[in-house]
């Protein structure tokens, strides 16, 4: 027992692993009772939502340890996905339709770059070349009505979910810090677990002392008691997790604390753009949780922040 | 040997892409009918629409379901017509110069009594912007001659997003199905044509997307 107890806590990812799988053991219960405890909550939403993160952590730990190819694929078909539902609830033009494929060849050749550590490449590919490509192709078309709407549009999607979910795969990638157990793959833990706890986080404080609205008309559920005491909490929280990081105590909330309100304008930008399309969810793939989409937004913001935040302190 | 053709090539090739690539979610599947011969009719905006149609039944299936297509179009020369044939099982039928001696009603009767279910996109063309096109009346014939046949209503959306008229790239537009609930309806062709339509606009009204 001993033995098993200080190999786990002696693999960074196996220690990850062990505490998110504790984590929603404890959420079932809570889910699986909670209705006894109190009656008058919605726990049917909470259910799906809590089985949802079963499968969504299985995946991402399998994705994560199982080899770095498979990491980096894994976050190219989640790009893939994600920029499908995205493209789906914008109101696309009918001659949007070959600038909007050469958007989705961006993601295999973006993930290509990380795949050979190609660095700057793996930079300015999307800002650079993609950025001048797509207007161009719109305009072969020669449909005006529109035309720096669609390239918004476009442009917008690359950056959020081509660019910015590429930095996790790049992540994953980097080497393992001289003196540390941390590396690219435990930092990637570190980003997605810090992420996701706070929107966890935001979420739980909200519905139990949310308040005052914070942004009523973009987002109406989300309020000020929830972005504090969100915010808070992952900074305090983090600190179990500073296994993953070379950082020290002061380090780790500091970089918690950007991951917190990064993620929370992650999830206000993303539902702007829901609004503007008029729609609520982008999509109803994930039970309870709505969208892939939906999940993963603020990683758009977070990932990128924190991965050039680390590889400037750290690399 | 054809229909040995068409399982595999929706097995392997159709299946996991309308599944993986497109995502197309379909609801209401229940409604199906389990015995054949029937009517699914449907808005037409893409190529697809047929493809995810054939895609809701079980492979074994596939030899006894014919989308009703249009001859001129589909048989523009060789290559076309067999592929048609051999991976979709079309049932082709004129649309130009219509007369006695060339209906296409016919050919519909003759395959419901063979107990050959049909797909018919009633607007007679894919629509370019989504609307719903008007519907011609030769539906509204096989309904009056079979009514004891059940006819489901179907809608799709992003059909038209995911493979537009006159384009083959096809593009990953998350997609729907939307199923109705059999239409039994007699009386005259107009009143047959509005019931039909009205089935389709509830159908669009419950879809995610309306185009």
């Amino acid at each position: 027992m001993d033995k098993i107890y200080s190999l786990v806590m002696g693999m960074p990812v196996a220690r990850a692993g062990t505490l998110v799988f504790c984590i929603l053991l404890f959420s079932s219960v809570i889910v699986r009772f909670g209705s006894r405890l109190a009656p008058q909550v919605d726990w049917q939403e909470l259910k799906l939502r809590v089985r949802s993160w079963w499968f969504m952590a299985f995946f991402f730990f399998l994705a994560v340890t199982l080899s770095r190819s498979i990491t980096i694929i894994f976050f190219a078909l989640t790009s893939f996905w994600v920029l499908k539902e995205y493209v789906t609830i914008l109101d696309t033009r009918r001659a949007d339709h070959r600038a909007l494929f050469w958007a989705f060849l961006v993601i295999p050749i973006q993930y290509y770059w990380v795949a050979t550590n190609w660095y700057i490449m793996f930079l300015i590919f999307i800002p650079v070349y993609a950025f001048l490509f797509i207007p161009l192709r719109l305009v072969l078309v020669q449909e005006t009505a529109g035309f720096l709407s669609s390239v918004a549009k476009i442009q917008w999607g690359l950056m959020a979910f081509v660019f910015g979910f590429s930095h996790m795969a790049y992540l994953s990638t980097m080497p393992s810090i001289a003196g540390t157990s941390a590396g690219g793959s435990t930092l990637l833990l570190f980003l997605v677990i810090v992420t996701e706890m706070n929107d966890v986080f935001q979420f739980l404080w909200g519905k139990l002392i949310g308040r005052h609205k914070i942004f009523p008309i973009v987002s109406p559920k989300k309020t000020m008691e929830g972005f504090w005491g969100g915010v808070l909490t992952t900074t305090v929280a983090s600190l179990a997790l500073r296994f993953l990081t070379p950082f020290g105590v002061v380090e780790t909330m500091f970089f918690a604390f950007c991951i917190a309100i990064a993620g929370f304008f992650g999830d206000v930008v993303m539902s702007a753009v829901k609004r503007d399309a008029g729609v609520k969810d982008f999509s109803n793939a994930i039970p309870g949780h709505g969208g892939a989409l939906d999940r993963v937004d603020s990683l758009c913001y977070t990932a990128p922040l924190f991965f050039h935040m680390t590889a400037y302190f750290y690399y | 040997m054809s229909s040995l053709l068409q399982i595999i090539f929706f097995a392997l090739l159709v299946r996991p892409l309308l599944a993986f690539f497109i995502g197309v979610r379909v609801r209401g599947l229940k409604e199906l009918p389990r015995q054949h011969p029937f009517i699914i009719v449907a808005n037409h905006t893409s190529h697809l629409d047929a493809v995810a149609l054939l895609n809701l039944f079980p492979l074994k299936d596939l030899a006894r379901i014919r989308p009703v297509a249009a001859a001129d179009y589909f048989h523009r020369n060789a290559m076309v017509a067999w592929f048609s044939h051999c991976f979709f099982n079309i049932l082709p039928i004129e649309r130009q110069h219509i007369s006695r001696e060339h209906n296409p009603l016919p050919v519909l009767r003759e395959a419901l009594m063979r107990g050959e279910s049909l797909i018919i996109f009633p607007e007679g063309t894919r629509s370019v912007s989504g609307d719903l096109g008007a519907f011609h009346s030769g539906i509204a014939h096989m309904i009056q001659e079979f009514p004891q046949i059940p006819v489901i209503p179907v809608f799709m959306s992003n059909m038209g997003r995911a493979l537009p008229k006159g384009e083959f790239i096809l593009l990953p537009f998350i997609c729907e199905v939307n199923i109705g609930t059999p239409v039994f309806v007699q009386g005259s062709k107009e009143d047959i044509l509005n019931a039909l339509r009205d089935a389709f606009l509830k159908l669009r009204g419950e879809s995610s997307w309306s185009r």
